[in-house]
């Protein structure tokens, strides 16, 4: 890359991408009101309840929660830069995950129950998921034969023909990752309340907007992990990003929330069998 | 600089999320409380999210009759809600007591205990009402910060 490309790519993912995925929760809050047969908040609203909370008074329970919330951005943003500079896909999926373990630190400093339940049942989600996003990068070695992101953007066929149950298990870490139904256990972004919001019990204020846009960063990780599948062309990137979107927000309208083992049970057992058979197919194949 | 502090400011107005504390009431005015998140008058459209968190929670929505018991519950929330912050009372007893502003171990209305901005009658309130003084604290809102 010459240094103008990575300016750009520096710009789009420190700017950009967060801006574009605001966007995208409010179209998500919007679309999840009509499926409820309600009208549904503006698509700037997320923009409007950052600001709001950026503008409260800074008030917690220890110094802990403000690190943490800082060390959390600071693993989200990093993965992403990597990402947009197209590092290497091991290095990136373990500096997004040294992030999200900060979140839990975070909320496990402190005695309340609700947040130290919210800090158990997020690490469960992490360990649901992270092995599934292991696997979708060792296919994507195996696809491509090398764990670098440019290798991806070299193939002449999009991965997805390659690596079709791939989709789906990367699928099942997004729904986790979005904190969307049946997988909203840690803490949610609808109206829900109490326990289910548990992990973001103690961050207040401009700390829970610190978070939030942590959170805006590890969906464009996510996202970005998915457009991989379709490398190829524009077109098919947005529409296949934009369908895969919107079946999540079906899916989260459709289902209700599980208890963990239940998340666990299923993400492993439907995650690592159709890993297996897609890994199988493509070494023997 | 400016920018910013008049989009925070706005902002304020269009993302108010509302605590709603049940401090004894006979339940009456906590269905119309909640019948305010339903599809009919979906409050959702002006940013209004119920949340359980004190910590945070903009709005205090607060019904019922405060005894002594209560009351320190009912302080202990408040002084956990970051600041700025507004405190509506909703329906004859957070007003006054109502019915049962005599009784022994009652202290009376939400404002003998914590700041109350606005203030919403009826027994129960209705579900309009409650969107009324909702707005009204927002403006409020506002104007305070």
């Amino acid at each position: 890359m010459t240094s103008a490309q990575v300016f750009l790519a520096l710009i789009a993912g420190l700017f950009l991408a967060p801006l574009a995925v605001g966007v995208l929760t409010g179209v998500d809050r919007r679309v999840t009101a009509r499926l409820q047969s309600r009208i549904g908040p503006p698509i700037l609203q997320p923009f409007y309840d950052i600001a709001k909370l950026m503008g409260k008074e800074p008030m917690l329970a220890n110094h802990w929660l403000a690190f943490c919330s800082m060390l959390y951005l600071a693993g989200a943003v990093t993965s992403v830069v990597l990402f947009f500079l197209q590092a290497d896909l091991l290095l990136i999926f373990f500096v997004q995950a040294v992030g999200s373990v900060f979140l839990v630190i975070g909320a496990m400093t402190v005695p309340s129950p609700y947040s130290q339940i919210g800090a158990h049942r997020e690490l469960l989600q992490i360990i649901a998921y992270e092995p599934l996003l292991i696997l979708v990068i060792v296919g994507i070695f195996l696809a491509t034969g090398s764990f670098k992101i440019e290798a991806v953007y070299a193939m002449e066929q999009p991965l997805l023909f390659k690596l079709p149950l791939l989709f789906l298990v990367l699928g099942i870490a997004l729904t986790i990752k979005l904190r969307k139904s049946p997988f909203d256990i840690s803490a949610s972004h609808h109206a829900h309340q109490e326990i289910v919001r548990g992990v973001y019990t103690e961050y207040s204020g401009p700390y829970l907007a610190i978070v939030e846009i942590a959170h805006w960063f590890e969906i464009v990780l996510i996202l970005c992990l998915l457009s991989l599948f379709w490398s190829t062309s524009i077109v098919g990137l947005v529409l296949l990003l934009g369908i895969t979107y919107f079946v999540e927000i079906l899916v989260d309208n459709t289902t209700s929330r599980m208890t963990w083992r239940w998340m666990l049970g299923t993400a492993w057992i439907t995650g690592i069998t159709f890993s297996l058979i897609n890994l199988l197919w493509l070494y023997y194949g | 600089m400016n920018f910013i502090s008049n989009f925070i400011q706005s902002s304020r107005i269009k993302s108010p999320w509302v605590m709603h504390f049940d401090c004894g009431s006979c339940n009456g005015c906590d269905i119309e409380t909640l019948a305010v998140l339903t599809p009919v008058y979906d409050v959702e459209r002006f940013g209004i999210i119920n949340i359980g968190n004190p910590k945070h929670a903009d709005v205090l929505l607060v019904t019922g009759t405060v005894n002594h018991r209560n009351k320190k519950v009912l302080k202990n929330l408040y002084d956990q809600m970051p600041k700025p912050r507004a405190v509506i009372a909703i329906g004859a007893c957070g007003l006054t007591g109502g019915v049962m502003r005599e009784a022994p171990n009652v202290v009376g209305g939400v404002d003998k205990v914590i700041p109350v901005d606005v203030y919403v009658p009826g027994c129960p309130a209705k579900p309009e009402a409650i969107i009324d003084g909702v707005v009204k604290a927002l403006e409020l809102f506002a104007a305070k910060s």
